[in-house]
């Protein structure tokens, strides 16, 4: 298990929760950050780090992932830390007010305050309509590639057609003793070095390629062992498997922060807007995660929740201290 | 008048009646009619969260760009007949149109 101590624990690494770093660091405040994601970004990383943004202040024009690479260096003299690819999982009020943020993957971080910055939620795989799959995860099916020497010897299902499906095939046909393929298309429209290659790799016979077509059943007894898949015309076939990886992107959910005891409408977190606190004294929410009267899900919004979230955070961090508000182009950016 | 048939997630079917000068895409259009719509994404076709089965009036859509293709063909559920409500513009052409929202309810 890894502890961290910190002043702030910030959850979600997306765009307002690394701008959070930065006021909270002008008041000598230290961060930690939690994502899901294996990268920083939430949401301008993951969906669309190459498309413009108009909205942001002083910026014609920005890139998504140019604007998460500004935020990162801007924030960089605060030394925040980071624990990314994890996904939170509990949050516990000790007797004397501060917290600890649990994780999936056995981090705890002890902080003073807790700002929910998580954007839509935690991004998560989505999952394909078949019944009985999730009594198979963890016994052949997955959602990632974490290790591919699992899957050394053994016989593979991937599903999906987007760029992830494409590059996992390629990469376990060399390791896997049987790699099938299933896409709903009749082409890819990913990458079309990869498309070309999978295409390539079926005609030399060394993955089976299934186009035009759903995986609709599953079975095994305790373990995966078929997947049944239909095409366009109502064909079936049933393909002998060890793993199925259905590859589909992934999409936002809440997950256990609904479960923390935060009032909330909507999959949004009820704030207050004096200071985006939220029900739980101690745990703010900024971003597009939080809701109020009047809200709008943009970055720069975020941004502004962020500021004013800071002055309010000082009084749990340094109670004894008086705070006073100063800026930055009189006293510069005095770092830690 | 625009003529839009909507089923929502829940089964209920609704005709809207869209005033021509909208201007909107029919994800935006949706939202101003108080349909819960995520819309991770924003509009740019990426998320499909915006994701439809069109009922009826297929040949009412305009042709769907690479990057719409590109979405679906990731969405486990999509079909021959899904569409991301986000790119498509309305306008007096879309009118009699019949879809079912499939996307999440937020």
């Amino acid at each position: 298990m890894e502890k961290i101590v910190t002043d702030i624990c910030i959850i979600g690494a997306g765009p307002v929760g690394l701008f959070a770093v930065f006021e909270a660091g002008l008041l000598k405040m230290r961060c930690h950050l939690v994502d899901v994601l294996p990268q920083v970004g939430g949401q301008l990383s993951e969906i669309y780090p190459q498309k413009p943004i108009y909205d942001i202040p002083g910026f014609p024009v920005i890139n998504a992932q140019e604007l998460v690479d500004g935020l990162m260096e801007q924030i960089k003299p605060f030394n925040p830390t980071f624990s990314l690819g994890q996904r939170v999982d509990e949050l516990e009020k000790l007797e004397d007010g501060s917290f600890i943020v649990k994780t999936f993957e056995d981090t705890e971080v002890h902080s003073k305050v807790v700002v929910i910055a998580g954007g839509l939620g935690c991004f998560e795989p989505r999952k394909p309509a078949i019944e009985n799959l999730e009594q198979f995860e963890g016994k052949g099916v997955s959602y990632m590639v974490r290790n591919p020497e699992l899957y050394r010897d053994k016989k593979l299902v991937l599903a999906g057609g987007g760029d992830s499906a494409l590059d996992w095939t390629i990469f376990l046909a060399d390791i896997a003793s049987e790699v099938t393929l299933v896409h709903r298309g009749d082409s890819f429209r990913g990458a079309p070095d990869s498309a070309e290659k999978v295409v390539e790799l079926a005609q030399q016979g060394r993955i089976n390629l299934v186009l035009q077509s759903n995986i609709t059943a599953i079975s095994g007894n305790g373990r995966l062992k078929n997947v049944l898949v239909v095409d366009k015309n109502r064909e079936q076939q049933t393909i002998a498997a060890d793993y199925l990886i259905p590859l589909f992107g992934l999409t936002p959910k809440l997950g256990p922060i609904a479960d923390w005891g935060l009032n909330i409408d909507k999959s949004a977190i009820e704030v207050n807007t004096i200071d985006y606190s939220t029900n739980i004294e101690g745990v703010f929410a900024i971003g597009d995660i939080n809701t109020y009267p009047g809200k709008l899900k943009l970055i720069l919004c975020g941004f502004h929740e962020a500021a004013l979230m800071a002055q309010s955070a000082f009084k749990f961090v340094y109670p004894d201290l008086k705070l006073s508000f100063k800026y930055t182009t009189v006293y510069g950016v005095n770092t830690f | 008048m625009i003529i839009v048939t909507v089923e929502d997630q829940k089964g209920r079917i609704q005709q809207l009646e869209i005033p021509e000068d909208i201007d909107l895409n029919l994800m935006e259009t949706l939202k101003t009619f108080q349909y819960p719509m995520r819309a991770t994404c924003g509009g740019m076709g990426l998320c499909a969260d915006c994701h439809c089965r069109v009922i009826q009036g297929d040949n009412l859509l305009p042709e769907q760009l690479d990057q719409e293709i590109m979405t679906l063909e990731a969405v486990p559920e999509s079909d021959y007949d899904s569409r991301l409500s986000c790119q498509i513009k309305v306008g007096r052409a879309i009118s009699g149109l019949s879809i079912k929202l499939l996307g999440p309810a937020e």
